[in-house]
């Protein structure tokens, strides 16, 4: 690992992994919507030891995705890794009553990744090696009352890759699923903090271990809701219904 | 992406997040929202949107008592605004965002041969709380406080807009905000001029002394050799003071990193932790222990600067009452008076657990009301023990009072106006250059001001 494309960069979640790339000098390319915030990133990275270059794109357009490959290609030509790491999360119980909103959610965090990664593994699999890491979610293990488009979005998108995970063993690329737990950032500010929430740094900590660490293929960040995910699944449908989760 | 989301909508943090009390967690106040700025466009925003005399900027709130607090009313955390703009390895100058910490600022400098030019004793405040309290460390005698060396900043009004403040534009305003404890709006960004070093290294040098005049003396004779001094004392230990005096240079040669391993306390303290006689024995075992130690030796500048920063939430072990602290300075020819003060803390029965003793150099600070000023400065820390704690404090404010000093407010829970009025004259002269948005609980507490009139 050491071009790595950064899909939704200036997210809350990917920034402090950022700094601990930036420190062992490698080269990024950062995509994200905000062309000040991108210059504003970029300029903090390369202070701290990186190259970067910066891609403006709205990803949850699909119209706009060939431009970023096109520009990765041409710009960044050598990139071994993609780190996709943007996603929303909208309220809820917005979702619930607007059809509207629950596909815009669904678009931002499935559709249009898996139009992304769709149009990047053709490239992975002809170069024959690399990492495709994407950021999902603990909600995308089972559907919440509290919380289910997004989990519908982040299990969709695990199982996607899934999938992949399989097609692209095929050709040396490894295909490494993040599920964090909740995080601090600006995406989880509103929510009501619990014990369960972790900083940043210490999510980057370990997201960084596993990017670096060839055989990890799917994480929990942190590792302890492995553990806590396992023993959700296995509620029965029957009384899990009535969790108020 | 999710930053965007954000910023249409403010974020609401809990009110009882600890991450938005002071460090001494006295006085525990409740905010009614607050806003969370990751991106420097949100700031207008945000500002904007905020009611008359309602806002404070939010740090990492390392400051002691209410300078960081605003009880009732809001805060912008500035801690998301935590960028490296510029840096410039060869002159080295750095444009830093107003949330940068010095704890992540110090391992991007280091490594490049450059150092922070002013440090306080904690390196988890940042660049904006440095300038808003305007803060100093051990080497005051020969570099001045932090604002000494900041060159220009970007302030966020909410009546001007992006203010750009250097000594040569709008110099009025540069200075209400050095020391303006964030009351004349957001620091973006700023200009630092950091200093050259040769390694991570300090070469210490720990001289046991008793009694003032002892200090006095080796503090006279070390202020022109060594860029660091700072004393500790020992308020228990009798009549006359014990103390240790500490004093360094950043070394030829570096060391290799400490572990970097940190322990926290995990609960909030039961009151006998802190006893007297406990303070005592550690106080003890501490002088014994470091006077037996050799003289000489060679740091990381990290234990030499920041020993308490390697325990996390070292506040706790004062308890649920929390602690305050009480540091004055007092000019060279009343030092009498400083003798005073700590007789009579150490008569008070009133355990102090850590107290730390410096004289200030010559230096002006640009600031309007900057705490420094040439003479001895003594910072005490105290756990809160209702009504007695208050009752000593209010003791030893007469004592300073008929000395000439001046209690620093970025320490300060309980000072009365009349203190605030002997210990900044000029205070009034800030009032035009803050923020029609902003207050704060201190400045309400020692003014009685709402805002701007």
């Amino acid at each position: 690992m050491q071009n790595v494309i950064i899909l939704g960069a200036t997210s809350g979640i990917v920034q402090p992994l950022e700094r601990l790339m930036a420190a062992d000098g490698k080269e990024l390319l950062l995509v994200g919507r905000s062309q000040e915030r991108l210059d504003t990133l970029a300029a903090d990275l390369a202070s701290r030891g990186a190259r970067v270059l910066t891609c403006v794109a709205d990803l949850s357009d699909m119209t706009q995705h060939r431009r970023v490959l096109q520009f990765a290609r041409e710009k960044f030509p050598d990139f071994d890794t993609l780190l996709l790491a943007y996603g929303t999360l909208l309220d809820q119980e917005q979702c619930q009553v607007s059809p509207e909103r629950a596909v815009e959610e669904l678009n931002t965090n499935f559709v249009s990744a898996a139009a992304l990664l769709t149009l990047f593994a053709g490239h992975f699999e002809a170069r024959k090696a690399g990492t495709i890491a994407v950021i999902t979610s603990v909600a995308g293990d089972r559907g919440r009352r509290s919380n289910y488009v997004y989990g519908a979005a982040k299990g969709g998108l695990s199982l996607f890759l899934q999938g992949l995970r399989g097609r692209m063993y095929l050709f040396g690329v490894r295909v490494l699923t993040i599920k964090p737990g909740p995080v601090h950032t600006a995406m989880t500010a509103h929510m009501k903090k619990s014990r369960m929430f972790v900083e940043p740094e210490t999510a980057a900590r370990q997201i960084y271990r596993a990017l670096q660490d060839a055989r990890a293929e799917v994480v929990y960040v942190p590792g302890r809701w492995k553990w806590i995910m396992r023993v959700i699944r296995a509620i029965p449908e029957r009384s899990f219904k009535k969790l108020s989760m | 992406m999710s930053a965007l989301e954000a910023s249409s909508a403010p974020a609401v943090a809990e009110t009882e997040d600890r991450r938005y009390q002071s460090w001494g967690r006295y006085p525990r106040v409740v905010h009614r929202r607050v806003f969370g700025a990751y991106w420097r466009d949100q700031l207008p925003g945000i500002l904007n949107g905020a009611e008359p005399a309602s806002l404070l900027p939010f740090g990492l709130g390392r400051s002691y008592g209410d300078c960081c607090l605003n009880d009732g009313r809001d805060l912008v955390d500035c801690s998301g605004l935590d960028r490296i703009l510029q840096a410039d390895w060869q002159s080295g100058r750095v444009r830093v965002e107003g949330g940068v910490s010095l704890a992540e600022l110090l391992p991007v400098i280091v490594p490049r041969g450059w150092f922070l030019p002013v440090t306080p004793g904690t390196k988890f405040v940042t660049i904006g709380g440095a300038i808003a309290n305007d803060v100093h460390g051990k080497n005051h005698h020969r570099a001045g406080t932090f604002g000494c060396h900041v060159r220009q900043f970007l302030l966020q009004r909410s009546d001007a807009g992006a203010v750009m403040c250097s000594p040569t534009d709008e110099p009025e305003m540069f200075a209400a905000t050095i020391g303006g404890m964030g009351l004349t709006g957001v620091i973006a960004w700023a200009d630092v001029q950091l200093t050259p070093v040769r390694s991570n290294a300090i070469e210490v040098d720990t001289v046991p002394f008793r009694g003032l005049q002892e200090f006095a003396a080796i503090s006279q004779d070390s202020d022109s050799k060594y860029e660091y001094t700072v004393a500790w004392l020992d308020l228990l230990s009798g009549r006359r003071t014990q103390g240790l005096f500490f004093r360094g240079n950043h070394a030829e040669h570096g060391v290799s990193q400490p572990s970097g391993r940190s322990i926290a306390v995990p609960l909030d303290c039961p009151d006998f932790v802190l006893s007297k006689a406990t303070i005592k024995l550690f106080n003890q075992a501490y002088y014994v222990a470091k006077s037996l130690a050799p003289r000489r030796a060679v740091s990381h500048y990290d234990p030499f600067f920041y020993p308490l920063d390697s325990v996390l939430q070292w506040n706790r072990i004062y308890g649920r009452r929390g602690m305050v602290q009480y540091q004055c300075v007092v000019p060279h020819a009343a030092a009498a008076a400083m003798e005073e003060m700590m007789a009579r803390v150490g008569r008070s029965g009133h355990g102090c657990f850590l107290a730390v003793l410096k004289a200030f150099g010559n230096m002006p600070s640009p600031g309007l009301l900057s705490f420094p000023r040439p003479g001895l400065t003594l910072a005490l820390d105290l756990p809160v023990r209702g009504e007695r704690t208050l009752r000593l404090l209010n003791e030893l404010d007469e004592i300073l009072a008929a000395a000439g000093g001046a209690l620093y407010p970025a320490k300060d829970a309980r000072m009365s106006p009349a203190t605030y009025e002997s210990s900044f004259p000029r205070w009034r002269e800030l009032r035009e250059f803050i923020d029609p948005k902003c207050s704060s609980s201190l400045w309400r507490r020692v003014t009685g001001e709402e805002c701007r009139t």
